[in-house]
Formats: structure tokens, sequence, C-alpha cells
């Protein structure tokens, strides 16, 4: 019978989670504080996955970056894989969240996505500052 | 000059939730005054996951946190001004800000809502000797390059301290191509959260070495190396455990200071444990109508309380100029709380038991690590409450919650007493 | 083929490239560093001294004492910051009251106005955070402080101002006596000069025995400094000296001109003529030995700390003249403290010797005034309204400790001599100078400084050289 400690990193807690091995196959979970943190130490010790956050430049924007996130979790060898792929992208103003920046990132089947707006920018400062002041 | 009932200073977490919640609650003249070019403060920057599983019950990135807020802040036609710098506040609430299209000009507010967050301790105040080269950066501002103007600023990387900042960009400079050799930590624990810990430097083999610190930095024009050494019980290295790294950026990320000069200016008292406002149940501080909330009120590990703490605050400013009798205006009899036996402090530090709303959270932090230990509440000298955690640790906030019809059976009330006892 | 060729553009030299404007030559001041005010004079005490240290009849007593005389009018027409607060030397100890005497005694042969020793209760009135231990001190009411910074760029804008050359990023090399002159060697090419002035801080030596026979020998001599945040710069009104010892005047506290405490310096001797790294010994000195004097630091409020060297000649004395068996070149060497209250005094003498030298005519065209970096902080709020809507990048706070605007970073960078670097713009406009130290404004700086000099922000730079503040862009290593 093996043990794998952890923390579980589904929620700022960190609760310690402890889960016993018979080989291959998971005997118990213990530790966790709630039904997610017997998901993760289940995941964790046979296919460990996370969100992976990145940026990209953005062109015709007031910014210069656009922040961007995987859908969902990958599996953990892949996330090299996949900032590489986002390596060198630009993307053209405008951007939404949730925008699809690069679909199916690094054969992950997952998409990577947008996570902040990015409007064109403005000709002008004035009319820029004024556009976005409230009211 | 222009009036507004609610004037909030700052735009990032604490001021949006704090307007959001000031508009619900029915005052409608409120103004946020945001010096960068856009709403949502440092979040803009925090591009990583682990935001909003209390406020919004899912995970998401800083700017996507900051994005809910600012789409209810427009929803609610709720007023801002960006690039604006508030210059002065004076104690009879005349807020002086300025911006390059409105220039200089003073508003007057009914009440003022202190949201201006906090910043990074620098190098300066710990003292490092050596050189001053190019290639030293606070966590913070390495953030911003990478995050928000795509620059990197090292490509082998030392960080000193391990707060949440300096973990997270021991991962966003590993994914972006740099490679970092350590992270070096003064104190014998982390100063940051547990699953940082595993996803930020487990996950990429970065050392963290606790108890440790850079006692030299090398390079003239740019860091080139430096050197770390063991620290004893009271800080101080120890001679014999020096070692180099070659490196040509040193991060740091040594704690966060609330950013309180506009508020001492005012005259709002500060207390010396957090360097925020004192203040009472309503997060109101010294000077009537005048609230804090956010990390410029102390220091915050996660954005979710934050915002809770902000819709209080927002709340009772709405409450203040609505308000017509002055018992729920504000002052009045307050019951002191005391932090004590491992309890560094309590926000707020007093309650008027009659203005409290039914539930009151009081927030606070430990000053070391605890182990099974119990947290409690006494009520003068009768204990109410007494709830085991199994680890405490100061770098996470920890809370307890009062309940007003619990408090009103103690008409003689006169201390609060939260401390940690052993089992 | 110049007439004056100035070797260093630290505060001496810069004074004297200044002082030189004022006739008809062609004038130019080579400089190794990227900008001006980079070596002793950016790392100092930052006092206009009273002149009651140096030894009755030298030439460092006479300078001190005159330079400090002219620091009011040249801070009003070069539009530098200056402050006559007067200086305390204080004395904790009955036995030593003598030596406060003899100070006080050597002041007035030196020709210091003013002075007097006040006892222990006036002390204590005009400096309530006074050690308990205090007996005496000796009071110079002509003390005051000046910032170095703001004193070196205005000499040197002035002196460009008036026609003179700067070459910056030039280090001399070698230096060659020709049948009309002089010609340096630099890594950036040659110059045939007539004259060479040595200001070269603590390269003077290395300078100096490149033409001559008589060696000379400059000890850098390291100062480590803590600066404290604004909150503490009233702790102290005025200067306040320990009575000198072996080394030095020991550790000083004082107030600077924007704002902020200072306390230091150390001594320490190295040789290492780019040492300016701070140790832990001398930072630990400095603290330690802070509190002997004024009580009650609040040491928790320092926000920086920063060694300089002083160019220690080893007869403790100014070695300005002509080289005896170097005919036109003329030594401007060993000018540590009180070097920055003599400079203005230095200038006008070394001027002297050149123009003596070369006959020079007086230059009619001379402007001896100069504006300073406008500072919307001291206008009077209507003329401040006026300014931002006239250009509304005032209306654009960059730094926020010291409230900075884009407006002024923007008139550093476009000046004659304009900041090129974070440091150069940190000099000029304080921006990053303050408690958070360039955490907030340094990325918008460097925008601003790629904007306003065409370049990448990557080519940007700290101070120069090889301090580049980033070295690529995202994932470009992957």
């Amino acid at each position: 019978m093996g043990k794998r400690e952890l923390i579980c990193i589904g929620c700022p807690m960190g609760c310690p989670v402890t889960v016993e091995m018979n080989g291959d196959e998971i005997v118990s979970v213990s530790g966790n504080t709630c039904p997610r943190g017997d998901a993760y130490a289940r995941k964790e010790v046979t296919n460990p996955t996370r969100i992976v956050t990145s940026t990209v430049k953005v062109e015709g924007s007031c910014v210069e970056m656009v922040s961007v996130k995987t859908k969902e979790d990958i599996p953990k060898d892949k996330i090299f894989d996949c900032v590489r792929a986002l390596k060198g992208l630009t993307v053209k103003a405008p951007v939404r969240i949730g925008d699809v920046i690069l679909a199916d990132a690094a054969g992950t089947g997952v998409d990577v996505v947008a996570t902040r707006n990015a409007w064109p920018s403005c000709h002008k400062e004035a009319e820029c500052q004024q556009a976005v002041d409230g009211s | 000059m222009k009036t507004y009932d609610i004037v909030i200073i700052g735009g990032g977490p604490a001021g949006l939730a704090a307007a959001v919640s000031a508009k619900r609650s029915g005052t409608d003249s409120i103004l946020i005054l945001e010096r960068d070019k856009e709403l949502g403060g440092i979040l803009n920057q925090c591009i990583h996951n682990g935001f909003g599983l209390h406020t919004f019950r899912e995970e998401l990135t800083g700017p996507e946190y900051a994005g809910r807020f600012i789409e209810q802040v427009e929803e609610l036609q709720i007023e801002y001004k960006l690039h604006t710098m508030v210059m002065d506040i004076s104690s009879d609430k005349i807020v002086t800000a300025m911006n390059s299209t409105d220039g200089l000009f003073e508003i007057k507010a009914g009440a003022v809502i202190l949201a201006m967050g906090c910043r990074e301790r620098s190098r300066g105040a710990l003292n490092i000797p050596g050189y001053r080269p190019a290639g030293i950066f606070s966590a913070g501002t390495a953030q911003r390059l990478v995050n928000m103007e795509g620059c990197l600023p090292g490509r082998k990387v030392v960080i000193l301290g391990s707060g949440d900042i300096g973990l997270i960009m021991a991962r966003r400079m590993t994914l972006e191509g740099a490679q970092v050799q350590v992270v070096a930590e003064l104190m014998p624990y982390s100063g940051g959260l547990k699953r940082n810990i595993v996803q930020c430097l487990d996950d990429y083999a970065i050392p963290l070495k606790l108890s440790h610190t850079v006692v030299e930095i090398r390079g003239k024009e740019r860091v080139e190396g430096i050197t770390l050494a063991q620290v004893d019980e009271t800080g101080r290295p120890i001679p014999g455990t020096e070692e180099e790294y070659e490196c040509d950026t040193l991060l740091l990320s040594v704690g966060l200071i609330p950013e309180n000069e506009l508020s001492s200016g005012m005259g709002v008292a500060l207390s010396r444990v957090t360097s925020g406002p004192v203040v009472n149940e309503s997060l109101e501080t010294n000077i009537e109508g005048v609230f804090a909330c956010g990390n410029v009120l102390h220091v915050h590990d996660l954005v979710d309380f934050v915002s809770e703490e902000a819709a209080a605050a927002g709340r009772n400013a709405a409450r203040y100029v609505q308000s017509t009798d002055d018992a729920s205006r504000g002052g009045g009899p307050l019951v002191e709380i005391r932090a004590v036996d491992g309890v560094r402090y309590t926000v707020p530090s007093g309650i008027n038991v009659e203005r409290m709303e039914d539930m009151q959270t009081v927030r606070f932090r430990v000053g070391g690590v605890y182990k099974n230990c119990f947290v409690s509440v006494y009520l003068d000298e009768e204990r109410i409450q007494h709830r085991k955690r199994p680890v405490m640790a100061p770098g996470e906030m920890e809370s307890i919650k009062l309940k007003k019809e619990e408090l009103l059976k103690y008409p003689d009330l006169k201390v609060i007493t939260v401390k940690l006892e052993e089992g | 083929m110049y007439d004056v060729i100035i070797i260093g553009a630290g505060v001496s030299g810069c004074a004297s490239a200044r002082e030189l404007s004022r006739y008809q030559a062609r004038i130019c001041v080579l400089e190794k560093a990227e900008d001006v005010c980079c070596g002793t004079s950016k790392a100092n005490s930052a006092i206009a001294h009273a002149g009651y240290d140096a030894p009755t009849g030298s030439l460092m007593a006479k300078l001190n004492v005159q330079g400090n005389r002219m620091m009011e009018r040249l801070s009003k027409e070069l539009d530098f910051a200056f402050q006559r607060i007067g200086s305390l030397v204080v004395c904790r100890d009955e036995e030593e009251m003598p030596n406060l005497q003899a100070l006080y005694d050597r002041g007035v042969a030196n020709g210091v106005e003013g002075l007097r020793i006040v006892g222990k209760e006036e002390l204590r009135r005009m400096e309530p955070h006074i050690s308990e231990d205090a007996v005496a001190a000796l009071y110079a009411p002509s003390a005051g402080i000046v910032c170095p910074f703001g004193m070196n760029i205005a000499f040197a804008e002035n002196a460009a101002v008036n026609g003179v050359e700067f070459r910056f990023d030039t280090s001399v090399q070698g230096i060659r006596k020709t049948e009309r002159g002089w010609l340096i060697e630099t890594d950036k090419g040659q110059y045939e000069t007539r004259c060479v002035v040595n200001a070269a801080g603590v390269y003077a030596d290395t300078i100096h025995n490149m033409v001559s026979g008589h060696k000379i020998r400059i000890t850098p001599r390291r100062g480590d400094y803590c600066l404290l945040d604004k909150s503490a710069g009233k702790h102290v009104s005025s200067v306040i000296f320990a009575l000198p010892g072996k080394y030095g005047k020991g550790i000083l506290v004082t107030p600077t001109v924007h704002g902020n405490l200072l306390v230091g310096p150390t001594a320490i001797d190295t040789e290492d003529k780019e040492g300016v790294n701070t140790t832990r010994e001398g930072l630990d000195q400095v603290l330690r030995k802070a509190g002997e004097n004024v009580k009650d630091l609040p040491m928790r409020s320092v926000i920086t700390s920063f060694a300089g060297l002083r160019a220690h000649e080893e007869h403790h004395e100014f070695v300005i003249g002509e080289v005896e068996d170097a005919a036109g070149f003329v030594d401007c060497a060993g000018i540590e403290s009180p070097g920055l209250t003599a400079s203005p005094a230095i200038g006008v003498m070394v001027a002297g010797i050149v123009r003596e030298l070369l006959h020079l005519e007086e230059n009619q065209a001379f402007v001896g005034t100069r504006r300073g970096i406008l500072n919307p902080q001291e206008l009077p709020v209507e003329e401040r309204k006026q300014l931002i809507r006239d250009n509304p990048a005032y209306g654009n706070i960059i730094c926020r400790c010291e409230m900075v605007t884009e407006g002024e970073i923007i008139d550093a960078i476009r000046r004659p001599l304009g900041a090129k670097s974070l440091d150069g713009v940190k000099r000029r406009t304080r921006a990053g100078m303050g408690r958070c130290q360039a955490g907030f404004c340094s990325p918008r700086v460097m925008e601003i400084l790629a904007r306003e000099r065409g370049k990448n922000i990557s080519e940007i730079t700290k101070a120069g050289g090889g301090s580049r503040l980033v070295v690529g862009v995202n994932k470009d290593a992957l």
C-alpha cells in the first residue's frame, strides 16, 4: 500500500489530503474538506492537470497584451507545449473576454480563450478618455 | 465645486465592490476616482486563475474577476474618472484631484470610501547591502512588465520573499522562458498560500529555502549574482552558510504596505500593526463618514474577501449619507475588540452593538504558525466561541463571526477578546 | 582643436565648464558615464558646509567659505534647491569641550560668520530630538543643504547653453603632449586641445599620472548612507554633526532639500574606484551610530541606502592648479568634502587659471541664468490649472510618491543634456526617489523615455551602459 500526501489546490484553504494507493488503484482519499478536494486528489495521482494562463500581443488597442487561459485544465505535461503554441501569436482588437484565441491548444482539445477585453485604440487620447469616463 | 454623496478613492476591486454595493443600497450620487487608464486596479495584471470561488462560485483570472465588477459598475451607471490622481482629501471631505482633461479640481463628498490599496516594500526597506544595478524589481513591477507590457525583465531569476506575488511570479517567469533558480524566505514559513507553493514552485521544481535571505548583490550595471545565507531565529545571517547564485534578476516579494498617505493627510488614525486605518464595525475611521476597505485597510490574501469587506463599506457609507438621525450615522459607544495571545490584530477593532449588522465578520491574522489551536472569543470573561483550527499561519487571514442577537444579551459588555488557546 | 577639454562632468568639472563659458573658447567636457553627476557628486551628504573643519590657511578652507557664500545667489541664478538651515556640531562629553572650542576658533579664523557655542538648554530648544547626553554644540547658521544633482545639472545645462560641448560615454585612455597642447585618446576617438582640466574625481590620480612625473594618489573613501521617508524629514531641523573623530565628520543626521532625512556616512577606504556597494558592516555602523547624537530616529522608515566614494587625496587638500611638469594641464583633484560646497568657488578658480594660461577674452553673449525643470507643486493653484490647460501632460501624475507629472519628465528628457535613463530622469525630477523606490513609476517612465527618445523599451537603461531593464520579450527563449 502506497501513500501520497498532497495539498489541495482547489481553493485557497490548501487542505492536506492523503491518498492511499494499492498499485495504480486508489483505495481512499482523506483529509479533504469538500468534494473538490476528493476530485483533485484522484486526478492528481492519476492524471494531474492545470489551468494555464498566459498573454498574447494585441494590435490596434490601447493595451499591449491580452491575458488568456486554457478554458479547462490540461495535462500537466502539456503546459509548456501549450505556452509554446502561443509564442509569436498576435491578435487584433477588438477582443472580448471568452473569445477563442487559439483552438485546440497543443492537441489537448482545449481552447485558449481571452480573459480580458481589448477595445480598439482611439485616435485621440481626449476622446478615448471621454469614451471611457462613466456618464 | 461639484458634490457627490459618496466619493470612492480607487477603482480596484475594493472601490468597485464598494461602489456597486452603495448604489444597490440606494445612493445614486457616487463617483469613483481611478489613477490608471482602466478600472480593475492590480487585478488587471494578476492574469493567473484562482479568484472568485467565494464570490462567483467559479474560478476566474484577475482580469475576469475585475471584468465582472466593471460590468456591474457600467450597468448601474456609476460615474468614474480614469487617469485621475487624488492629491489631497481634507478632513471636511473636500477631495482635490487632478487629470489631464479636467486639470486640478475639487469635489465635495458626503462620505469618502478609502480604497487605494497597497504598495510593495522596496529593497531599501530591507537594507540589503551591495550595488544598485538594474535587474532588481519588486515582484509586482515585474508582473506588470511581463503581463501588461510583454517584456521579460530577466532570464536567470532569484526571488526573495515567498509572498503570493513572489510565488506567482516564479511560475509566470518560468512559463515565459526564464529560469527561476530559487525562492528564498527570511521566515521559517512561507508568507504565501499553500496551494501557490504547490502549483507555482513544486510543479516546476523550484526550490523554496526557508530561513534564508539575500546578503549580497553583485553586478555594477546589471545584476550578476547574489549571495544567500541562512538566518538564525532573530533573522541575522549565519556566517559560513553563504551560497552564491549567478543570476541577472532579483525579484522582491517582501511584503505589502497599505497606501495611507492620503488617509493620514486628512487625519485618519492608523494602526501600528496593520498600517491601515483603525475602523469600527461599519469600517468607518475615526473621521465620521470616512470609510476604508480592501488592502488600504489591511493587506488581504484573497480578493473575494476584499469584495465582501468593500461591499460592507459601501452599504455603511450609503446608510451614513441617507440617515437623518445622528445615532445611526456614526460615533456612539464602541465595545473594544482586543487581539491577544497570538492574534496580531482584528478588523474592525471596535463595535457599536446597536448599529452592527445581524452578522459581523471580524478578520484577523496570527503571529506565527499554530497547529491544532483553538480560536476563542470572549465577551468580557465568558467564552462564547472555541473553534479548533488544524493549521494557522501569518500568511493566511482568519475570521470569526459575531451575531448581533448574541451580543445584545450582554448590555454591559465592555471588551470582546479574540485569542488563540491550546487544546 | 579645442581650447579646453575638461575631463569629468561631476560638480567641479561642470562648475569649471560653466565659469569658463564666460570666455570665448571652444570647450568640451568628456565624461565616461552616460550623464552628468554620476560619480562622487551624486552620492554625498548634500551639505553646504560652513567652513570650520579645514585647517586655517588651506585651499580647502578658503574655497569652502567662498563657495558657501556664493550658494544663495547661485541657487537663484541657476534655479537649484538650497536652504540655509544651519548646522550643529554636538559635543556629548564635557572633556571634549576644548575640541569644540578649537573648532569654533578655527571657524572664526577661516572667516565663518555667525558661529556660536550653544549650551544644553538652547540646543534642546533648537532640536528637541537631540541626544540626552549632549552638553553643548557649535552652531553655524551659514551651513545649509543643497540638491547635489540639481546644482551639478544646473552648472552643466548652463554651460551647454553657453556653448560648451559634452561627450558622454567617453572614457579617457591616454594623454600625450603635442606641440600645440594635448592629444587625448578616448574609447571614442582622439581629441586635441590647448589645455586640459583634470576633474576626474576618484580617477583624478590616474589622469594626472598620465602626464606628470610627480605622482599623486587618490584613495576612494566610501561612505554608506541611509535615506529615510519624508514622514521622518522633520525629525531634526538643522544639520547635526558629531564632533569630528579621526575619520571625517562622523555620522551626521540632516534633512534634505526635498524633505527626507539623510543619515550617514561611514568612512571606509577601498581600492575599487567603482566600489559604490554598501556593505552589511557599513550599514550596521550607520544604524548604530546615527542614534548617538539624535534620539528616537525612526529607522523603520529607511527607504533606501546607498554609498558614495570621496576622492581622498593623501594630504587631505584640494589640488588645484597647473601641473608643474605639464604646461597647460590643470589639476582639479582631491575634491572631497567640502567639495560640493566649494564647487562654485572651485569653478571660478579653475576658470581663472585657464583664462590666464590661454589669455581668453570675455564672452559677451554669456547667459548667466538658467531655469530648472518647472515643478508644478510650487505654483499657485490657478497657475497650475492654467499650466495643465496649456499642456495636459502636467495633469498626468507618473510618480505617485513624489507626485511627478509627465510634463516634468518630458521636460527632463527634452532639455539640453536631457535625461536618457531612469536614473537620469530620477535625478532631474525625483520620479522614483520616493518611498516605493520606483516600483510604481519605472515601467511608466520607461515608456515615456522610449517614446521621447524614439527607442524600443528594451533599449532603455537604468543608468546607461549595460544596465538594461528588460532583456527580451515574453517567450522569446521558449
